[in-house]
């Protein structure tokens, strides 16, 4: 398969998430990354540092003479079935089972595993599947071409009398086999061959199955390695204390009391944070611990949530914007409008971050889990001012991922810590530093209308988005010639519905220096389906319509959608039973990153506020499905995720730090709060979408909603506020009043 | 020196006595299988048995451990629940990341020595202080019902496709 190098709009349209953000407007890139089924410059390299197999006719595949057939896998496993669903891509034609198969992590290398949709090594933006559905199954295709025709040279017949199973070639005719270790040598000698015919999706035998997961088995019995996990002889563990004032810088450090604990060998500073070194992790944590540490904070240290909140509604109301989309103008009538806001979050990776690094005088050698190995190197080698091919980057299985490990700021300061010593050097971040140190999904604060006629029915929509850019710093080159960033804009510029006029549009505001703002599972579409579904539920309870049916009407031409909507609806009995006081159902839909999408959530609101998750229902068609028991996994999870931080996190500022520090004070949904969730899949022939973030994105708007039928208060604002829950309406009455934000509305009484 | 029994081997070593469990086990005695998530016993993935019963190592000095013994995640195979509840997780394909899935094991684990058949209160109960920021529970709810019964646990999630779900 060609990897596109440009974009059409059609292209465009289906690439969602992070890769939407990338291609919107044609942003004018570097040159794209293609991987490619067949053997490229620097793949003999990398098959010789992979122990030279005998047979390695592309990046991906290595068989070795004893017929063990190992898979290398171009992007990052954390936790999203990727190593699966990739294997069972390339087992597919490959002819072989995945109980065959050993899969390995790639090196970091653009050339051999960039993701066309991403230009780079990059793991993110629910990519992946729809980066490699052609391009892993063409690199099963051709070495399992190169293979059967190695068979039938020998045995002297034509190749298409052989068949192919379980890594065995047969030629049923004379009733001869070899298997592929016998072959590989053989197969190696061949010339690539041209164009290859790919199975037909009906006789697909491996895609499309609920498989078991590669990685389970070591992940089962503890012997499974992250990062985290890495030991080396002669190896030290560090952890460290950054400034806590974002930005700021150490101004000086007593290290005596650190020095005395047993155990701790070396304390290292760099310019905004010192390091403890010791002989295990928990004489470096008491060394940490002893030392008098006096930081200059900078410009942040007056900084406080509120004033950034502040700022950012100062943009929205008064700032320039970027034009996303425009359709036709607004015509008269009533126009309602609302201002909805989102806080800023962490990611909480189950594992915090960490790198090991070990910098001699030729060579940085670094063990990661990353989602950007790539770009690992790239730093490593600007800071030890190393040639990039003498940075060795060993990449590990991720202990969650969520777009935290997109970011290389770890890497950074570990490489700077580690260059001041001879020894391998592992950098532990505690959980406290890895929540301060975020690097934070950005807050949002937008200002959503609709013109609705007679009926209520929506004939303008507009959208006023503002907050800060994640691209504008992450990939700069991609950001569009106008400035947008299509990350800001997804899902409501070209939603799901249609709207006959809109205008969609975002105010750039950026943070000050030294409050990044990254990547965070579900990106664009998390953001803006929370706004627009929410807003959407205001429209059918103002035209005095159920939520289903309004969104019904705006959905004709939208079949995919509609379907996902009508299933979602038929499996929770939307509309049917008499429900409990104080119990009520909300949905919320879209097409995120090429895939369709409705949630359904039921939740009982107790008098005192509090919110319990009853049951939930997802409807989805992802295309066609790789592996069934990862898109319902991912599904789940991910809905669950969104669910969480809806009900319970926000990133809050004071004094230029991040207040929240541990589980205790960020917290993350645990399994007594966990409701059923029902994960339906529609048959698709479709291309693949993405899933990693599909339930994220759709979670919170479902929520939001579901309470509001509970309770009759709209949240306009994440996370949910419990104290305009309570049941008594004297007591909610007093609070909407002291409500400063305003971000709430009393509607009716509870349903 | 401190002498401890871990997964039934004896280990002599050479550290402080306020040392958590958990910092022995994986940077001196080199047993990686047992996490760190957050140090101060709030997410379970440092979940390990003393004398059979689930504690969070993070948070137990090495000094308070005295002669029991320990089981780690590398050791549970060779309880009888230890080995239904990894074969369960595998069955039911569980794991995501896998990085809190040692410590969700050992809980599990520890609840089916005490509760062979536990019903969705108990599993709350003896499972709560296990985060999973995959969010996993709902396969992890199925599988410790599945180790509990022998008998495959029909899951709550559905897919509208006709395939049976097979084993890899």
């Amino acid at each position: 398969m060609k990897a596109p190098t440009t974009f059409d709009r059609r292209t465009l349209l289906q690439a969602g998430g992070l890769a939407i953000a990338f291609t919107w407007l044609g942003g004018a890139g570097k040159a794209v990354a293609a991987i490619n089924a067949r053997q490229q410059p620097g793949d003999a390299a990398a098959a010789l540092a992979d122990g030279n197999p005998p047979f390695a006719p592309n990046a991906f595949i290595r068989v070795d003479a004893d017929g063990g057939v190992r898979l290398v896998m171009p992007m990052a496993e954390m936790g999203q079935g990727i190593y699966t669903g990739s294997a069972m891509m390339i087992a597919e034609e490959l002819g072989v089972e995945l109980d065959q198969v050993r899969v390995e992590h790639s090196p970091p290398d653009e050339a051999l595993y960039g993701m066309p949709l991403l230009g780079g090594q990059i793991t993110g933006g629910s990519t992946s599947t729809r980066s490699t559905y052609g391009v892993l199954r063409e690199a099963g295709a051709v070495a399992r071409t190169l293979l059967v025709a190695a068979a039938a040279a020998q045995w002297k017949v034509e190749p298409a009398s052989c068949t192919v199973a379980r890594g065995v070639v047969s030629h049923a005719p004379s009733g001869r086999q070899l298997g592929f270790g016998a072959l590989a040598a053989n197969a190696a000698r061949l010339p690539m061959p041209g164009k290859v015919v790919l199975k037909d999706p009906k006789d697909f035998t491996v895609i499309g199955k609920p498989l078991r997961r590669v990685d389970s088995p070591d992940k089962v019995n503890g012997t499974s390695q992250f990062g985290i996990d890495i030991r080396l002889p002669g190896m030290k563990v560090a952890t460290v204390q950054a400034c806590p004032t974002l930005g700021g810088t150490l101004a000086s450090v007593d290290d005596k009391a650190a020095r005395a604990v047993p155990g701790v060998i070396d304390v290292l500073r760099i310019g905004n944070a010192v390091a403890v070194v010791g002989e295990h992790f928990w004489a470096a944590k008491q060394g940490l611990d002893a030392l008098k540490i006096r930081w200059t904070p900078g410009a942040n240290a007056g900084l406080t949530t509120k004033k950034l909140r502040d700022a950012l509604a100062d943009s929205l109301a008064k700032g320039q914007a970027i034009l996303g989309r425009e359709v036709g103008k607004r015509p008269e009538g009533t126009l309602v409008e609302a201002t909805y806001q989102l806080p800023m979050l962490a990611h909480a990776t189950m594992e915090p971050l960490n790198t090991t690094v070990h910098v001699k005088p030729d060579q940085c050698e670094i063990w990661v889990g990353t989602q950007v190995p790539a770009r690992c190197v790239s730093v490593a080698a600007k800071i030890t001012g190393l040639p990039e091919a003498k940075v060795v980057l060993h990449n590990q299985y991720l202990g969650g991922g969520f777009g935290r490990r997109l970011e290389t700021d770890s890497v950074e300061q570990a490489v700077a810590f580690a260059k001041q010593v001879p020894y391998p050097l592992k950098v532990v971040w505690t959980r406290e530093e890895d929540i301060r140190h975020d690097i934070v999904r950005p807050m949002y604060h937008d200002n959503i209308s609709a013109v609705v006629d007679a009926n209520g029915k929506l004939v303008w929509f507009g959208d006023r988005i503002s907050g800060g850019t994640v691209l504008g710093r992450w990939a700069p080159a991609f950001m569009g010639k106008d400035g947008m960033d299509g990350d800001l804009i997804e899902c409501v510029a070209e939603p799901a519905y249609d709207f006959p006029n809109l205008k969609v549009e975002w105010v750039r505001h950026d943070m000050p220096p030294g409050l990044d703002v990254g990547w965070w599972r579900g990106v664009g579409p998390t953001h803006n389906l929370f706004v627009l579904e929410s807003f959407i539920d205001e429209l059918a309870q103002r035209a005095k319509q159920d939520p289903v049916a309004y969104r019904r009407a705006m959905l004709q031409k939208n079949p995919r959608t509609l379907a996902v909507l009508d299933l979602a609806a038929s499996k929770m009995g939307w509309g049917q039973g008499t429900l409990p006081a104080r119990v009520g159902r909300g949905m919320a839909l879209g097409d995120p990153f090429g895939s369709r999408v409705c949630a359904m959530i039921e939740v009982e609101v107790t008098p005192q506020g509090e919110v319990r998750l009853r049951r939930a229902v997802v409807a989805l068609d992802c295309g066609i499905a790789i592996n069934l028991g990862s898109v319902e996994a991912q599904v789940q999870g991910g809905l669950l995720f969104g669910l969480s931080a809806a009900l319970f996190n926000e990133i809050t500022i004071e004094n230029g730090a991040i207040q929240q520090s541990n589980f205790h004070d960020y917290r993350t949904l645990r399994i007594n709060e966990t409701p059923t969730v029902e994960v339906h899949t529609v048959k698709s022939g479709e291309a693949p979408g993405g899933l990693g973030e599909v339930g994220t994105a759709i979670a919170a708007p479902a929520l939001a909603n579901a309470i509001f039928a509970a309770t009759g208060v709209r949240l306009r604002a994440l996370p949910v506020n419990r104290a305009l829950l309570v049941q008594d309406k004297a007591a909610l009455k007093k609070k909407v009043a002291d409500a400063r934000t305003g971000d709430m509305t009393i509607e009716g009484s509870a349903a | 020196m401190i002498d401890l029994n871990i997964n039934g081997k004896p280990h002599a070593v050479n550290v402080p006595q306020d040392m958590p469990l958990l910092w022995v086990l994986r940077d001196v005695v080199g047993l990686t299988g047992t996490k760190f998530g957050c140090g101060i016993a709030q997410c379970g993935a440092c979940t390990v048995h003393l004398d059979g019963q689930p504690v969070r190592s993070c948070v137990l000095p090495v000094g308070a451990v005295g002669g029991k013994p320990i089981t780690t995640i590398e050791g549970v195979a060779e309880t009888a629940s230890g080995k239904q509840v990894q074969k369960a997780w595998l069955d039911v394909d569980v794991v995501q990341c896998g990085y809190c899935q040692s410590g969700q094991i050992m809980s599990a684990a520890a609840l089916l020595q005490r509760v062979p058949n536990p019903s969705d209160a108990d599993i709350d109960l003896a499972m709560a202080g296990n985060v999973c920021r995959c969010a996993t529970y709902v396969r992890i709810r199925a599988a410790i019902k599945q180790a509990a019964t022998g008998k495959p646990e029909v899951l709550q999630s559905i897919v509208s496709m006709p395939t049976a779900r097979s084993a890899s």
